[in-house]
């Protein structure tokens, strides 16, 4: 906890730091640009990374540096902080954060900017139909700041009447729904929560861990996983970054890692797409008070 | 039918069965100690192993377990499975379970056996036994504890921050661990042992049928000891000194000894037979002799008393002729050993050399005459002479003319030796038992007394006789011992 919270006063000073600097050298072409990752996708693949990494390079010009953490907190407080110009984030802290970032663009999902929450149980347990037979059981979420893996089921339990913190006999974070995945299929927990994008790419690409587990329900259509950029981001950063994203489908290498990433490509977006995601921010944080 | 004993198979099969059986025994223990070995060094491995890796997860549990962080707690246990590295593998925990400072389970690698909560000694098994040590011996110390009867050992490693005991950190390993590594071990063993048989058999078969072949002849031998004596000259010769070779040798002499055995029960019997019938002739014979003389003691009072007309006088010839000839025939059944008469000299026995020389010539035989007595001898002469005229009358008849007769006479050690030898058809063997019997003879010629009255004659005077025929050769060897001159 002393970590967390040196690390943010830290951050909050480089990121004053940085935005000076970046006032003072506009459209620095060398400057490097640093992109904030989130296990909203498979975000382990080091090899598709590096080509991400190579082929945003060479379309902004620019050296890119990714960032990754162990949470979604870490990557959300170093964009409010500015200390990463861009970041890929999950639609709830989005929404929670707005006034601290810019929307960027969304990525398409079979053609549109919308995926689900699975809720997902142990592929031998026949009997489990919806979140509410779960009761007394032990559940995975992925990430406390993640929409699909923690506040779609917080807010279907309020919903449903229950209280979330004691519905279950025991719950835990995996920090990443490919680990919800994987604790579901071993029996550690008998349900959880995780991204349908997550749970079907990966479906794809091991079906083998895929088929420990069955989704059980699927949550209504939601906004996508964002990118997002820092609130001070200088425009023509912001501009250029978001062409050459909306533009990625265009291209052969574009649209290979688009396909490697199971996308089909980028759309501006709009905070309309996220409202669902705040309405049940909202009821989940009010229950919390 | 009967199953053979092990005991009854021939040497030349006991001897490659037993070494084969001992190279087996050796491998097995061999392989039974390598084996016992091998599995103290896995359990020693696996205990190290055991220990380090306790002592690794637990350090790293402690702040999962501090944050009650599951998932951590999870991966951290879950880790050393995860690893590729082939030497782990065999080494990798069956059972991880992390216990909480209640000794209930935090986290375990299998969720479904050890629901988070419970108390595992509720599972029964091994951890009913893991979990009464834990409760009565709440030592923070590493413990390797291995339930009686059970399959598995546990290393039971505490898991401690700041020094206060969260929980306990139990690693579970079958001892199944171990068969790969011992299952290899017996397969190479078994294969070496294998190769070794490969080489050990032949050679134990080559081995067993040269230490058994000797001892086979020597048992078919035996076995014809039975049946019919075995020439001991045709066994195969044996020259090793160990027993075998004594054997052979012991063998070989015991059937010597049974074959001069044999031979003089032979002789005995032959010689018994002979007296028996030399007692009844002679009883015979003096039965005869009394009535004879009187008879022809009546004939001569006859022709002397009266003139007989011609019939009478042919039949009383007829008589005395006919009476003559069985008188002749009785007194040569009837050896005479008390004629008297004067000593033996060499011209006696030259006297021989004349008249048999005659019939020699007759026949164109060649008699081969060696007589060395040069002395008088002390025996009687007559009798002597009644000898050497038989056999070598016997010997010219035998020969093919043309043929040759040797007869040597010498005195050598206290005895007059006469040999006789002539190249003549030879005495069938059959025939020799019965050879000195009366009217045995073999011709149409003689009356079968010849050798009869010779053997008497020769017994009389203590002495030996041998006969030895083969083709090409018949000799007769009389020994007659000089008295000693009183």
């Amino acid at each position: 906890m002393h970590r967390r919270r040196f690390l943010l006063s830290s951050c909050a000073t480089a990121g004053l730091i940085l935005a000076e600097k970046g006032a003072a050298m506009p459209a620095a072409a060398q400057r490097e640009i640093s992109i904030g990752l989130t296990p909203v996708f498979l975000d382990h693949q080091l090899e598709f990374l590096k080509q991400l990494r190579s082929y945003l390079s060479e379309r902004l010009s620019a050296p890119v540096r990714f960032v990754q953490r162990g949470s979604y907190r870490e990557i959300v407080d170093l964009i409010r902080v500015s200390k990463l110009d861009f970041a890929w984030l999950c639609g709830y802290p989005y929404v929670r954060f707005r006034r601290e970032m810019r929307l960027l663009a969304v990525p398409l999902y079979f053609g549109n900017p919308l995926y689900q929450s699975y809720l997902i149980a142990a592929s031998s347990d026949k009997t489990t139909t919806s979140l509410l037979d779960l009761h007394g059981k032990i559940f995975a979420y992925s990430d406390p700041d993640s929409n699909s893996g923690y506040l779609v089921p917080q807010y279907q339990l309020l919903r449903a009447g229950e209280n979330p913190s004691t519905f279950f006999s025991r719950s835990f974070f995996t920090w990443g729904h490919r680990k919800i995945i994987e604790a579901v299929g071993v029996g550690l927990a008998q349900g959880g929560a995780v991204d349908g994008y997550v749970w079907d790419t990966l479906n794809l690409l091991h079906p083998e861990l895929t088929a420990t587990t069955r989704v059980v329900s699927r949550s209504p259509e939601l906004g996508f996983p964002p990118f997002v950029a820092r609130s001070d981001i200088p425009e023509p950063v912001f501009r250029r970054m978001q062409q050459v994203l909306l533009a990625m489908s265009q291209d052969t290498q574009g649209a290979h890692l688009l396909k490697t990433l199971n996308l089909d490509g980028f759309v501006p977006g709009s905070d309309a797409l996220f409202s669902d995601i705040e309405t049940m921010a909202r009821v989940v944080g009010k229950a919390r008070k | 039918m009967k199953l053979m004993r092990f005991a009854d198979i021939s040497l030349r099969y006991k001897i490659p069965l037993r070494v084969s059986a001992l190279v087996l025994i050796t491998a097995l223990v061999v392989t039974g100690i390598m084996v016992l070995r091998e599995y103290d060094e896995s359990r020693r491995d696996l205990v190290a192993h055991a220990a380090g890796l306790g002592r690794v997860l637990a350090d790293t549990l402690t702040a999962p377990m501090i944050h009650d962080d599951l998932w951590r707690a999870f991966e951290v246990i879950r880790s050393p499975q995860r690893q590729g590295n082939s030497s782990f593998e065999t080494l990798a925990a069956e059972t991880v379970v992390v216990l909480d400072q209640n000794l209930l389970v935090f986290v375990s690698t299998q969720p479904h056996r050890f629901p988070l909560g419970i108390n595992p000694a509720q599972l029964g098994g091994d951890f009913a036994g893991i979990l009464a040590r834990l409760e009565s011996d709440e030592s923070p110390v590493q413990q390797l504890l291995e339930p009686a009867g059970s399959g598995a050992i546990y290393m039971v490693t505490p898991i401690i921050a700041e020094g206060v005991l969260l929980g306990r950190l139990v690693l579970g390993y079958s001892r199944q661990v171990f068969t790969p590594r011992l299952g290899n071990l017996a397969a190479r063993a078994a294969l070496v042992t294998l190769i070794a048989l490969a080489v050990v058999l032949p050679l134990s078969a080559w081995w067993g049928r040269r230490l058994a072949d000797p001892l086979v002849t020597l048992a078919a031998a035996m076995d014809q000891v039975a049946v019919e004596l075995p020439d001991p000259d045709k066994l195969a010769p044996l020259s090793t000194g160990d027993e075998i070779g004594h054997l052979a040798t012991a063998f070989r002499g015991m059937l010597a000894d049974l074959h001069e055995k044999q031979r003089l029960e032979q002789q005995m019997l032959v010689s018994e037979r002979l007296a028996a019938v030399g007692r009844i002739s002679a009883g015979i014979a003096h039965e005869i002799n009394n009535p004879l003389g009187g008879m022809l003691n009546a004939l001569s009072t006859l022709r002397r008393h009266g003139a007989l007309d011609a019939q009478t006088e042919k039949t009383a010839s007829l008589l005395e002729r006919g009476l003559s000839q069985i008188r002749d025939t009785v007194a040569a059944l009837l050896v005479e050993a008390k004629v008297e008469s004067h000593p033996l000299t060499p011209h006696d026995i030259e006297d021989i050399h004349i008249l048999v020389g005659a019939a020699a010539t007759k026949k164109n035989a060649r008699l081969v005459w060696d007589n060395r007595v040069d002395a008088m001898l002390p025996l009687n002469s007559t009798l002597v002479r009644q000898i050497l005229l038989n056999l070598l009358q016997n010997a010219v008849q035998a020969i093919e003319p043309g043929g040759i007769v040797n007869c040597h006479s010498y005195v050598d050690a206290g005895h007059l030796v006469i040999v006789v030898e002539n190249d003549g058809a030879y005495i069938p063997e059959e025939r020799l038992p019965f050879l000195f019997e009366p009217f045995a003879t073999g011709r149409r010629e003689g009356n079968g007394l010849g050798l009869w009255v010779t053997y008497q004659i020769v017994r009389k005077l203590d002495g030996g006789l041998d006969v030895d025929s083969r083709p090409g050769l018949t000799r007769f060897t009389i020994d007659l011992p000089l008295p000693e001159t009183a």
